[in-house]
């Protein structure tokens, strides 16, 4: 019979997956199911007369749900009128571990939907002396199709293709409906049932090789992995060596973006004409999308390191060490991959919260993500710092400015783990938390799979991400641009007209216009207005300008500063600002910022959930308005509060 | 007194006997964890918890107190 859109499914670890990138490659589609956070992944594979469409389920032990993700195969297979029902459903399963993969194809078999059976990873259940006696199996389930496959090196692939294209046996037994999902003792039973009828199938389609030599069954790597002193060490140094990495490979692309996308600004400002559309787009949608891509190289050097993590199968003995350590702060072990991808981008870690199926916990860990300093807080943190703390050693060793810095990043760790306890109080669930979590053997990691997972996340930011800075950029550089007209012209008649032709005076001249402007344009006056609020922390307006533009992406504080006190804010220029900031002067003639002012403001970039990107998917992720909302106000507050006790202690 | 998973030893190789009757009870038969299924525990984490098993053939990892609720022999 002929098919046009297929279902893949299968237990997680099965290589359902590297199948998946097999059959389809690049030609995939990220969507959402509707109602439920987990991805859609649809592909589309080219057969002889026609396309077929390919859906990546996502992987389940079952087909009665026992997380919300894992509802998305249940609701669609078991409704014929479901719009993703597919025509045929191939069943992924482990060939070196055929009795518990089975468990799901007898179910999905029983509902008479053509089916094909893909004994994948073929090639371990070899070596560990497995044979499988395909025509026994054939023999028990004589409606479907089944094949060997090794999606790793390919083989069985095609004959697999062949099989979706021509010779998918359609179904003539009577469909036995499922057991409804609420009634989960009758599919207790129901599973203890078929387990005993797996078993004796096993017996005698499985022939087990006696005389192999018995392989390790824990190996040296395991168990240096979770060793109490190895085992954490080892994952220190991995988490350095990582960050390390990122940090260095990350800043020549980084730099190159950077001037890049400056150079384009200034070319587009020479040829166009002159007007209000090229300044939008030189100074406002260029940049915007610049402080978008900007972001990329790290987030796509993060997720390729975590993508081998995975794929070896490290990630999963990190999660079994950290698991212990996790659960008094309301956390699960698997809440260290999110919070780790939050010290690049909260956007990326509050979607890895995704394989957390305890809801409570999932929401916890996205509440806390964005307090881990992202990327976009190293700029606000080093201006800050070069400002207000000496570049002096302590105890003969330490680098006061360096202490500073790591300091920052300490304090959004333990803060994270601290609220956790606090959340873990007021969120409710009568959810059980469970960790049962497979851990797969140690292996090299499959780097198409890598290539993929990290095409899809970068993408994922890009779109996700990308639409809300830019548009927020947008927005913020007309509130820097327009002002009441009057206002502004009163302000610029004040600023003292150069009497040379002399060409440095008349760009010193045009930045202080351009300054004064900037002063007096909406988000100035909103900066002034907000003021006596933000007095008693120790910032003045200016600073209120640019907490107010940091909220596109927190790293604009550092060119809002630039254009505030009339410097380019690149290269060697950032000396000249440091010089200007540290010159500053309040009306009472002190200078505004000191140790606590600047203490105050860089705690307050800790605490602030200064990025509406991370808003926007907290708002999808959690599908409701109130958790990023919630997570909006509780950061605010922790920030005020924190910045102005510190400001009053060290003033 | 019942032996269960979590109180039985490393590399003692045992059977479930039953699982007892809770909100997770399903998803443990599911992993495998069914009436007569060979199981053993490989290691466990630094604290103790959670445990590293053997459940006929792969290596599931599961709290004590996820442990507790399957008793062996």
């Amino acid at each position: 019979m002929n098919v046009n859109k297929i279902a893949l499914v299968g237990n997680p670890n099965t290589g359902k997956t590297s199948l998946f990138n097999a059959l389809t490659g690049l030609n995939q589609q990220v969507g959402n199911f509707p109602g439920v956070t987990v991805d859609k992944k649809v592909g589309k594979l080219k057969l002889s007369n026609r396309t077929i469409e390919i859906i990546d389920l996502p992987g389940t032990y079952s087909i009665y749900p026992r997380s919300k993700d894992e509802e998305v195969v249940y609701d669609i297979l078991s409704n014929p009128q479901h719009p993703d029902f597919p025509d045929a459903v191939c069943v992924v399963v482990d060939s070196s571990n055929l009795e518990r993969n089975l468990l799901l194809f007898t179910q999905i078999y029983s509902l008479a939907i053509p089916s094909v059976l893909v004994l994948n990873m073929s090639d371990i259940a070899f070596r560990k002396g497995k044979k499988i006696l395909i025509e026994k199996i054939s023999e028990q389930f004589p409606e479907a199709t089944i094949i060997e496959t090794n999606a790793r090196i390919k083989s069985g692939v095609k004959q697999l293709v062949d099989t979706l294209d021509t010779k998918i046996k359609s179904r003539n037994s009577q469909a036995k409906a499922l057991i409804a999902k609420e009634n989960v003792l009758e599919q207790q039973q129901d599973t203890e049932q078929k387990f005993q009828e797996i078993n004796e199938l096993v017996k005698n389609c499985v022939l087990q090789e006696t005389n192999l030599k018995p392989r390790r069954k824990v190996t040296r790597l395991d168990k240096l992995f979770v060793h109490p002193i190895w085992g954490y060490s080892i994952f220190l140094v991995v988490l350095l060596a990582l960050f390390q990495l990122i940090f260095t490979l990350a800043s020549f692309p980084m730099d190159l973006i950077d001037s890049l996308f400056g150079s384009l600004s200034s070319y587009l400002y020479g040829v166009l004409p002159t007007g209000m559309f090229t300044e939008l787009v030189a100074n406002g949608i260029v940049p915007g999308i610049g402080g978008v891509i900007i972001f990329v190289p790290q987030i796509v050097l993060l997720f390729f390191f975590i993508g081998i993590l995975e794929e070896t199968g490290y990630m999963s003995r990190v999660v079994f060490i950290m698991d212990r350590i996790m659960r008094p702060f309301g956390l699960n072990g698997k809440s260290v991959v999110p919070l780790l991808s939050s010290a690049a981008c909260a956007i990326p870690g509050v979607m890895a919260s995704r394989t957390i199926s305890n809801w409570k916990e999932r929401l916890i860990t996205i509440l806390v993500a964005p307090l881990m300093s992202c990327s976009a807080r190293i700029p606000v943190y080093t201006l800050l710092i070069s400002l207000v703390i000496p570049n002096r050693l302590v105890f003969g060793f330490l680098n006061l400015q360096g202490l500073t810095f790591f300091g920052l990043y300490a304090l959004g760790i333990i803060s994270a783990l601290l609220v956790s306890v606090v959340l873990r109080m007021f969120v409710k669930t009568n959810e059980e938390s469970v960790l049962l979590l497979e851990l797969p053997d140690l292996k090299s990691p499959r780097w198409k799979n890598v290539g993929i997972t990290v095409f899809d996340k970068a993408r994922l930011f890009l779109i996700g991400a990308g639409k809300i800075i830019v548009a927020i950029s947008i927005v913020l550089w007309a509130l820097g641009t327009f002002g009441p007209t009057e206002r502004t012209n009163t302000a610029i008649q004040h600023v003292e007209k150069p009497t040379s032709k002399d060409e440095v005076e008349l760009a010193a001249y045009e930045k202080q216009v351009n300054a004064v402007k900037f002063e007096n344009s909406y988000i100035g006056i909103l900066g002034k207005t907000i003021e006596p609020v933000i007095k008693p922390l120790g910032y003045d307006w200016k600073i209120g300008i640019s907490l107010i533009t940091s909220f596109a992406a927190r790293e604009v504080f550092v060119g809002s500063m630039a254009t505030i006190y009339s410097v380019d804010a690149d290269g060697e220029e950032t000396r000249s600002l440091l010089e200007k900031m540290k010159q500053e002067k309040n009306a009472q003639g002190q200078p505004v910022y000191t140790l606590a002012s600047g203490l105050s403001l860089m705690v307050f970039y800790v605490y602030a959930m200064q990025c509406m990107a991370t808003f926007a998917v907290v708002k999808r992720e959690t599908k409701s308005w109130k958790w990023p909302i919630v997570q909006l106000v509780y950061m605010g507050v922790l920030a005020y509060v924190s910045s102005w006790i510190i400001f009053q202690i060290f003033s | 007194m019942k032996q269960t998973l979590a109180t039985s030893k490393r590399g003692n190789i045992l059977h479930v006997l039953s699982v007892q009757q809770s909100a997770i009870s399903a998803k443990l038969i599911e992993m495998g964890l069914y009436v007569g299924q060979e199981v053993e525990i490989l290691f466990r984490a630094p604290f103790g918890d959670p445990i590293a098993v053997n459940v006929g053939g792969y290596v599931l990892s599961l709290r004590l107190n996820e442990a507790a609720l399957i008793e062996v022999a």
